[in-house]
This record gives structure tokens, sequence and C-alpha cells, in this order.
């Protein structure tokens, strides 16, 4: 039965993972991303995390994934890239890198692989996730927020129009 | 006294010191005449003092025995746990009396001499410097305060030296002073830590107590290494050639620092570890010999000298020779005695000289004088007062102390069988009695050499101080004379510790021994007189020219020793350090920029390759710590 | 059931993927999209391993990896409107004043 869900959800993620890498146009690879996305979310769903399936569609599909549309709107990049001069081997070198990252990352996490016990009621529920969270990790929760502020404090002074005439920021 | 005693010694160094800050400090403000008598008053304080001391100490009785005078921990490091410490014991007492004594008439004498010269404060600040670091050597309690006063004299004496250091030579000589004492000074602190590390501690007091215990060994080194150091500060072989150089400074500096006080320092220093030094009969053989060959050797020297002043510094190596047959002859009151009159009437001697060089516009070459007995009528006194002592004709002191050494070192070869100190002493006295006569017929007799000069008497100022030096020239005998009781003797004698075995017993036959160095004596004085009547001045042949170039042993140093240096200071200058050291240091900065140069291409820019090597990274990573 | 390999398997090939994707595009955008696809092939992984030992801090991680990429995201892409406004390029073979 799980595998009836995994075995679609798998391959849509590797097809959507290919996507992101391959297409040409950025909007392109945003539709892709938004596959993986919502794949994950649906293998979450069977690993027993409904919580983080629910963070995974509302965050990243949600809100990052139409931040990346709302950029790539405006700054109206259609195809971008031209031949590749600059670094010539570069794109060999990134594909012996990766086969050997690939097949080392392969061995260890296999390696690390156990089988599945049976899930207890109430795993992977907003009310474990949430009370896991707030007893746990309340500092680093609330330093997660000052994070966050830190990140809009910084988004808004990069994104700001230099005043006119005037030195930059 | 025993409560006196710290204040009083204290006061003592406290004089000088104070003169040294204010000439110091406010020279400049002293006019020209200020500068001399502060100086003078400084060392009369502590002169004064030394009187006030010695009469507090008499008044103890003839049992007082040293007292210590402990000024609290100066330093510790480890087991190394040094006391500032002072003593004051005969000894001391007899020292500090000389060197403030003589001391302050010389610098009486100075306030004359350096008239003219443009920086009177800085001389009297080092002159008083000086006197407080010899009283410092003289009254320290502690083997390394003895070392700070030892250091701090031969500080002074290259100051002084070089003082009018404008002079090419006068700047040479204080180097080479300074860098000859150095090699008796390591010496000296090599002998330092040997003791430390076999009895435990630099007190004087218990260096000498535990000296006859230590292992025979250790002791012979520790005693010769001393010695070594002394050969350095009193211009003995084989480091005596600074000391004739060192007459390129001022007289009066020649009269106190190198003639009557801090090369007398070395003698003083074995008298001061008399417990360690008796106890040891192989090293004082050494003493005893070496002295001995310093005296008639340097006695030689002096015969072919033209400058003055030359003549009477290897007369001073010479007599300091003297001293330290009497240390190597177990009787280290007759060398105490022998350096007592030596620093009066090596004085005179030197200040007269001065006197001579003040007359005729620094003229000291004798070839030059001549004739001088009629201008400078006081002058030639007093010299031919200090020459009758030098050359032992009684009753003149040096006569007294002279004839007590000889008397000991004849001793010495009735109990071992070592004549040698002896005879050479005999020889030398004959010598002595030559070349003071020479000097004296050549500089004051007959006609002037160069009729133009004109030549005038020292200002009274000058002539006092030599008038009393020649007194005590005169009477200073007293002190050590049979007749007169020995009182300098017998006041010496609890502070010195009494050679046991085999010296003991022996007394030598006082009266021929007497009866035959006065006729050496007169001997000598005849035989000059003979030689250079009417200022003849033969050259003696070739033993002349070998006189004449001091042995050849400087010119035997320059090619042994400061040739070689030299070559290998150009060696290690160029192809070591120039070739070798900068070429390496160059080579790895050079190496460094090439290789920044070259590494710098790395830094491409491009964030995808560094990407990538992150990335490669990462796989090393992973693939070391799977195969782990 | 299906094994805890398969969902490692998984994570380990989005993870190279994403990879390779930051190390051949040159579209910062793209690039961007990339470094999310190896967050989230990590976050696969987390997920995976709270399944595996039953324990719910994996799954917490993946909360703060969300915090943190949300923010991240925000930032990168404010950096590059910025560098699209002064440079009119977004690929970054063209932003190399750091070159030795």
């Amino acid at each position: 039965m799980e595998w009836a869900v995994f075995l679609p959800a798998a391959a849509l993620a590797v097809a959507g993972g290919i996507g992101v890498v391959a297409a040409r146009q950025p909007v392109h690879s945003a539709i892709a991303l938004l596959i993986v996305l919502a794949s994950l979310a649906v293998t979450y769903l069977v690993l027993a995390a409904q919580f983080v399936a629910v963070l995974q569609v509302i965050i990243y599909a949600g809100a990052i994934v139409v931040l990346f549309l709302f950029v790539i709107m405006l700054l109206n990049v259609r195809s971008g890239e031209g031949p590749a001069v600059k670094l010539p081997r570069q794109a060999v070198a990134a594909a012996a890198v990766a086969a050997g990252y690939l097949a080392a990352l392969l061995v260890a996490a296999l390696g690390a692989a156990r089988p599945f016990p049976a899930v207890p009621q109430g795993f992977g529920t907003a009310q474990a996730v949430g009370a896991a969270l707030l007893a746990g990790y309340l500092l680093p929760f609330e330093l997660a927020a000052v994070i966050m502020l830190v990140g809009i404090v910084a988004a808004v002074l990069l994104g700001r129009r230099p005043p006119a005439g005037g030195e930059g920021r | 006294m025993e409560g006196l005693a710290p204040a009083g010694v204290l006061l003592l160094l406290a004089w000088p010191l104070a003169g040294w800050l204010a000439n110091g400090l406010l020279g400049r403000r002293l006019g020209r005449i200020g500068p001399g008598l502060i100086g003078s008053a400084a060392v009369a304080g502590s002169f004064a003092t030394a009187l006030g001391l010695l009469a507090a100490y008499r008044a103890l009785g003839p049992e007082a025995g040293p007292i210590p005078v402990p000024l609290g921990a100066w330093f510790g490091a480890g087991a190394l746990v040094v006391d500032a410490s002072l003593l004051v014991d005969p000894l001391a007492l007899t020292m500090a009396l000389v060197v403030s004594g003589v001391g302050f008439l010389i610098h009486v004498y100075a306030i004359g001499y350096m008239a003219g010269d443009p920086h009177p404060a800085r001389f009297f600040a080092y002159l008083n410097l000086f006197v407080f670091a010899m009283l410092l050597l003289v009254t320290a309690g502690n083997l390394l305060v003895l070392f700070v006063g030892w250091e701090l004299v031969g500080v002074c004496s290259y100051l002084l030296i070089g003082f009018w250091f404008d002079r090419p030579a006068a700047a040479t000589a204080g180097r080479k002073a300074f860098v000859t004492n150095r090699v008796g000074d390591a010496a000296f602190l090599l002998g330092l830590f040997l003791l430390f590390t076999s009895v435990g501690s630099l007190d004087i007091l218990k260096v000498g107590e535990a000296a006859s215990a230590l292992p025979g060994g250790v002791r012979l080194a520790a005693a010769l290494l001393l010695f070594a150091g002394a050969t350095g500060k009193s211009a003995q072989i084989p480091l005596h050639v600074w000391l004739p150089d060192a007459m390129e400074g001022p007289t009066p500096v020649s009269a106190l620092i190198h003639a009557a006080t801090m090369v007398t320092a070395g003698v003083f220093l074995i008298a001061r570890l008399g417990g360690l030094f008796l106890a040891t009969p192989g090293a004082m053989a050494v003493v005893a010999v070496l002295g001995a060959l310093t005296a008639f050797f340097a006695a030689t020297v002096a015969l072919r000298q033209h400058d003055l002043k030359r003549v009477l510094a290897y007369s001073t190596i010479s007599q300091l020779g003297y001293m330290f047959v009497a240390m190597g002859a177990f009787a280290p009151a007759a060398g105490m005695f022998h350096l007592v009159t030596h620093a009066f009437f090596k004085a005179l001697l030197f200040l007269a000289a001065g006197s001579v060089m003040h007359a005729m516009h620094d003229v000291i070459d004798v070839r030059r004088l001549g004739g001088l007995a009629r201008p400078l009528r006081q002058t030639a006194l007093g010299f031919v007062v200090g020459g009758l002592a030098l050359a032992g004709v009684p009753p003149f002191a040096g006569f007294f102390s002279k004839d007590l050494i000889l008397e000991h070192a004849f001793a010495l070869g009735m109990a071992t069988g070592n004549y040698l100190p002896y005879l050479l002493g005999l020889l030398t006295a004959f010598v002595t009695a030559v070349y003071i006569t020479r000097a004296a017929l050549l500089t004051f007799s007959g006609r002037p050499a160069e009729p133009g000069a004109r030549p005038h008497e020292a200002p009274p100022v000058m002539l006092w101080p030599m008038a009393l030096l020649a007194v005590l020239s005169v009477a200073g005998g007293g002190l050590g004379a049979r007749a007169a009781g020995e009182p300098l003797l017998r006041f010496l004698e609890p502070a010195l510790p009494h050679p046991d075995g085999a010296l003991a017993g022996v007394h030598a036959p006082a009266g021929p021994l007497m009866v035959l160095s006065v006729a050496v004596a007169a001997a000598g004085v005849a035989l000059g007189w003979t030689l250079h009547r009417g200022r003849r001045d033969p050259a003696l042949g070739a033993l002349g020219g070998v006189l004449e170039q001091r042995w050849y042993i400087d010119a035997l140093y320059e090619a042994a020793l400061l040739r070689p240096a030299r070559a290998l200071g150009r060696w290690l200058a160029g192809p070591v350090d120039l070739g070798a050291i900068d070429a390496l240091v160059n080579g790895v900065g050079r190496g460094l920029a090439r290789l920044g140069a070259d590494v710098r291409r790395w830094q491409t820019g491009y964030a995808r390759q560094y990407a990538l090597g992150v990335l490669a990274g990462t796989v090393l990573i992973l693939v070391f710590w799977m195969l782990r | 059931m299906v094994p805890a390999t398969a969902y490692l398997a998984l994570s380990a090939v989005l993870f190279t993927l994403g990879a390779a994707g930051v190390l051949v595009r040159r579209n910062a955008l793209i690039i961007f999209m990339s470094v999310e696809l190896m967050l989230n092939s990590v976050n696969l992984a987390f997920v995976t391993f709270a399944r595996q030992h039953l324990s719910i801090d994996g799954q917490v991680i993946v909360f703060f990896v969300l915090v943190i990429a949300a923010v991240e995201v925000v930032v990168g892409l404010a950096l590059i409107v910025d560098i699209f406004r002064s440079r009119e390029t977004v690929d970054i073979d063209d932003v190399d004043l750091l070159r030795g």
C-alpha cells in the first residue's frame, strides 16, 4: 500500500529535481521546485510526519516559491544563460564530483538505515511537535524568531532604492 | 658601635652618592668651580665618616670581630637568595680610609687640574660615582654586592679613561680597559657560581667559614677563577695590557683609579676571601709566582718607556705584582700595608706628573722635558719623595712595606722551597730603583729639551694635596714599621685569617734581608744615576728594543687575538650575516611573495568554482570518515 | 512497507541533483532553487530518521531548517535584486570582484 503512494511521489520528486536543475527558464525551475516540494510533502505523510507535511505545503510551496516567482517577475529575466565561456571544464568537473558525492552519500546513508518500528499513537502530530518545540527547544525557537527579524531587516535595507543623488547605502 | 654601624656605613656611602647626584643632575648650574667643591666636600664627608667609624670600631676593643650590616633581602630565585649586606671590619675600614682619604686629596687636586675643562660637572660626577662604587666594593658583605661595586668601578674607569672621548686614543683606551676587564669579570662570575653551588651562599663571612671544608678541587677552581677576575681588575699578567693605555684619561683619574684605589681591588678581593685563598696553597703558589712575574716584567718595561705616565703605569702594575706576592706568601697584612703606602706614593707621583703636564701644556714625553727642577721646585720635590718611596729607600714608606713583602716571600721560600717570588721581587726592587731614577733625571735634571716652553708651577690647590701625600709617603711607613709598633698590621690582624701548617712557624732572617734590599735599592739608584746623568738615555741595545715594545705582548695579542677576532667579525658580517642569514630571511620573504603570486590565481572570483571546491572537500571528508 | 533505504536513497539523489545545479547553472535564481532542493533533501533525511528512531527531534529540526531556509531566501533574493539593479545581470560568473 505504501509503495503505491511512495513510488509515484519519488518519481515525481526526482523528475522535478531534474527539472529545477535543467530548465532553461527560471520560471520553469520554480514550477519544477513546486512539484518536488509537493511530492516530498506526500512522502512526509507516509513517514508519519503530518505536521511537517503541512508546514512544507504552507511555508515552502505557499511562501517561498511564491517569493521566487515574484522576483522572477520583477527582474523579468528570461533565458539568461549564454554559452559558458569563463569556466569551460566546470560541467565535467561538477559531474565527476557529484557522482563521487552521490556514491559516498549513498554508502553513508544506506549504512545508517534500519527497519521502521511501529508508529505509536500521536507521533508527528502538531501536538507532539509543538510540545517538543516549546519544551525542549524553547531557546532555539526564540532565537529563530530573532534570526527571522534580522532577515527581514536585512531584506528591507537591501531592497531599498538608493536615495536620489545620494551616496547609496 | 654595634648600633651605629649600619647608619655609619650607609652615611659613608651616601656622601659620594649625593655628590654624584648633585653634580650629575644640577652640574650645569654650578658654574666652573661648584662641581669640584661639591665633589671634594662629598668625599671629605666620606673620609670624616670613615674616621668616625674607625674610632667607634677601635673603641670596641681588639675582640670586636666583623660587624655585618644586613640591609634586607635583595632578590631570590629558587635556591639563590641574596641578601644585600655590608660588612664593617678592619679590612673594610682600612680600604675605606684609603679610598676616601687619598680620594679627597685627588679631588682637591682635580679642582686645579681640571680648571680649564669645559665639563667639570661631568668629571666630578663620574669621580664621585667611582668613590661610591669603590666604597661599596670594600664594605660589601656579600660577594654579589661586591660584584656590583666591582662592575661599577669598571664602568667609572671606562667613563673616566674616555672622559675626553673626542680624542680617538682616549675612546679606544676606554674600550680596551673595559673589554679586557670583561675577560676577568667573566672568570669572577664563574667563580661566584661555583662558590654558590658548593657553599650555598655568597655571604662573605659564610664563604670564609665554609671554604676550608670544601673539596680541594672545587676550592682550587674557585680560588683560581676569582684570582683571574683579580688579574683583570689589578692589571696582572696576562690581563695587564689595559692599564698603560688607561693613561689617556685625565691625570687625577690615573692617580685615583689606576694607581691608588681601583686597581688594588683584586688585592683586596684576595684579602677579603682570605679564608678561601689561605686554605688553598696551590692557588696561592699561582698568585705568588704570577705576581712576581708581573712585578718583574712590568718593571723592566718601565725602563724604556718615554711617556712619563706610562712609566708610572707600568710601575703600578709592578707594585701590584708585589701585593700579589704578599698575598701568595700568606701575608695579606703585608700586602695591605703595601697597598696603603703605594696609594700614597704612587698617587703623589701621578699628581707630580700631572703637575708637569699642567706646566708643559700636556707634553708628557720625557724626551721633550728636562730641566724642570728649577721652575717646578715643589713638584720636583714631590716627585723625588714619591720616587724614593717607590725605590724602597729608607726611611720612606715604600721601603717598609716592600721590605716586609720580601721578608714574607723569603719565608715562603724557606717553607716551600719556592724562592722564585723572592728572587724576582728582589730583582724588581733593583729595576724599580733604576727606572724611577731615570724618569726623575730625564724629567727634572739637565737643560730643557725644548727651551721655548715657559713652564709655571701649579697653583696651591694642586700643590697642597701633593704636599700632604708627600708627608704620608714619608710617614706612612710608620703604619707598619716594627719600630713604630706596626699599628696597621695589628689592626688588620684579626680580620685576616692566619696561615696554618708549614708557614706558621717560619721566620725569615729579617735583619740580613733588610740590609740586602737596601743595598739593592741603593745600587739601583746608583746605576740609574750613572746611566742617565745629564739626561742621557742609552737605548740598551736589542734588549732595550724589546722592552720598548713591552716584550711584544701587545703585538702578540694584536696578532693572536685581535686580528683573528676582527677577521672572524668580518667573516660573520659578510658571508655569514649577509650571505647566509640575510639570504635566508630574504629568501623566505621572496618565496612567500612568489607563493602568494601563485596562490592568488586560485582566487578566481567565480563562486561556482569555490562551491566545487567545497563539495570536493566534503567528498574527501566523507570518504575519510567512512574509511576510518 | 517501504524501507528507510528507499527514502534515504531518494534524499541522496535529490541532494546530488541540487549540488550539481549549484555547480553547473549560472543563473543566480536557479542556483538558489537548487539550494532549496538540497535543503529539502536534508529535511527528508531528517524525517526518515525521526521515523526510524521514533524520535520527534528529527521533525523539530525540520522546523528550524524551514525557518532558516525562509530567511535565507529572503536575504538572498534581496541580494539578487540588488545586484541586478546595479549590473543588469543575474549571471554569477559576471560577479567576480573578488578575483585575486
